[in-house]
């Protein structure tokens, strides 16, 4: 049986990227399939990717050091380009960054393509780089990353941890676009992850046609900087 | 917190000069140099950037940083890392204790989500950072603007997942040094900001010396 609303329903394997433009009023679902996935996200205004997501404006304008339910991500131009109107998780990290090729050969190894081919190693930073690579961009364009499935913990004196089965097996978090979003990612292991062996794990994406946004969502009311960034969102859109 | 204080003497410094409140500024580096910025008055927030002089699609790494380090905040012995994983700049002493790079920087956008939509026409740090290179460094543009250093600034984060502005923890000429380990662009901006503490609502100059 399909859903009505459903536009999109599809695996991807660990060790995978993937990008779409979620045009205003879509909805992405992530699900942690197996527990301890790790999934770096990009995010740009599709209709002018000068604009991109803005990690430190979107933590100051929602005093948080993390991304949950309720929360929005802003771009660097005051808008919202996605709510995170639902998550069973409760914490996903944007202050660590990705791995990149030297961090997982001096973590893991040489793990080449010659002998493990589609089941090589490959790392987020590569993987975010080829598919930015298909939109026409590059290093200059490349930022600090939503970590969805994954906590970095800090400690009363800043210091960080990375907290193992964190993420539990069916775990899930919906991203509503509130513009036209490109939006890339990467199903690929966490440099923090003490896991000694390379094991990204796999996600199943679904792409959805969202509710509209109610007068009392949830995402536009948590905070009064939510209710303007919305309204610097409508307003361009109008 | 450990504070450390430099042995290198202002008189022998081969740049000197003072940035005034709410101006950007930049500069090339070399390796092997010493970069100070003071804190002249107190409490103010110096927004800066690095890049790689030889190849600017490297550039300081907030994230990296955060990571190589395992901690949030900034100070003696951290290590500024590029988006290439390496090291761009060490800092070498630091009387403040401690500096934020989660902040970012203050934009006429972000300050009307932040305080009110007509905050629009406030002086802004990215304003800063935009005129400084449009006039003196044309190989860069808005999206080499990435999260920056706020020297001297106190952004607490706590270990349920909040992030406050908080009165700065800097003082009348605290300050902090930095060795380049490559030569690097700094980018600066003395914040403009007067809607928060990060620079106790009055914006002053800094101090810039180079040995």
């Amino acid at each position: 049986m399909t859903e009505k609303n459903l536009i999109l329903d599809e695996p991807l394997r660990g060790g995978q990227m993937w990008s779409r433009v979620l045009k205003r009023g879509e909805l992405l679902r992530l699900v942690d399939v197996e527990g301890g996935a790790c999934v770096a996200t990009l995010l740009y205004n599709a209709d002018l990717p000068i604009e991109r997501y803005n990690m430190p404006d979107t933590l100051k304008a929602q005093h948080v050091a993390r991304i949950t339910a309720g929360n929005v991500l802003y771009s660097d131009m005051g808008r919202v380009l996605c709510s995170v109107v639902s998550d069973t998780v409760g914490w996903h990290d944007t202050i660590t960054g990705v791995a990149d090729a030297a961090s997982s050969l001096e973590k893991y190894g040489a793990g080449p393509y010659q002998t493990l081919r589609n089941d090589w190693q490959r790392n987020s930073r590569d993987n975010l780089l080829v598919e930015l690579g298909k939109y026409g961009l590059g290093k200059r364009d490349f930022g600090a990353t939503v970590n969805f499935f994954v906590k970095v913990a800090p400690d009363r004196e800043g210091k960080l941890s990375f907290v193992p089965g964190h993420s539990k097996a069916g775990a899930r978090v919906e991203l509503r676009s509130e513009m036209n979003t490109l939006i890339v990612l990467s199903n690929t292991p966490h440099p923090l992850d003490p896991n000694p062996k390379y094991a990204p794990k796999p996600v199943q994406i679904s792409v959805r046609r969202a509710d509209p946004v109610a007068p009392n969502d949830a995402c536009k009311h948590s905070c009064a900087e939510n209710e303007r960034g919305f309204a610097l969102t409508e307003a361009y859109f109008s | 917190m450990v504070l450390r204080e430099s042995s290198l003497d202002p008189q022998q410094a081969s740049f000197d000069t003072v940035l005034g409140a709410g101006l950007g500024f930049s500069q090339v580096v070399k390796r092997g140099q010493t970069l100070r910025i003071v804190d002249l008055e107190g409490n103010q927030a110096v927004d800066t950037l690095f890049f790689n002089a030889r190849d600017t699609a490297e550039r300081y790494s907030a994230v990296d940083t955060i990571r190589a380090q395992r901690a949030i905040y900034l100070s003696s012995d951290s290590p500024l890392i590029s988006s290439e994983g390496n090291v761009l700049l060490t800092i070498t002493a630091d009387t403040c204790g401690r500096h934020d790079t989660l902040g970012g920087a203050c934009a006429a956008e972000s300050n009307q989500v932040r305080y009110a939509l007509e905050k629009k026409y406030m002086h802004s740090c990215r304003d800063n950072f935009l005129l400084e290179i449009q006039h003196r460094r044309p190989e860069l543009t808005k999206r080499d603007i990435s999260a920056n250093i706020n020297f001297f600034m106190n952004v607490p984060v706590t270990p349920e997942g909040g992030l406050a502005f908080d009165d700065g923890i800097s003082a009348p000429g605290r300050y902090v040094e930095m060795r380049a380990e490559m030569d690097v662009i700094v980018l600066i901006s003395n914040c403009p900001q007067l809607n928060n503490p990060c620079n106790g609502y009055n914006p002053t100059p800094v101090r810039l010396l180079v040995w």
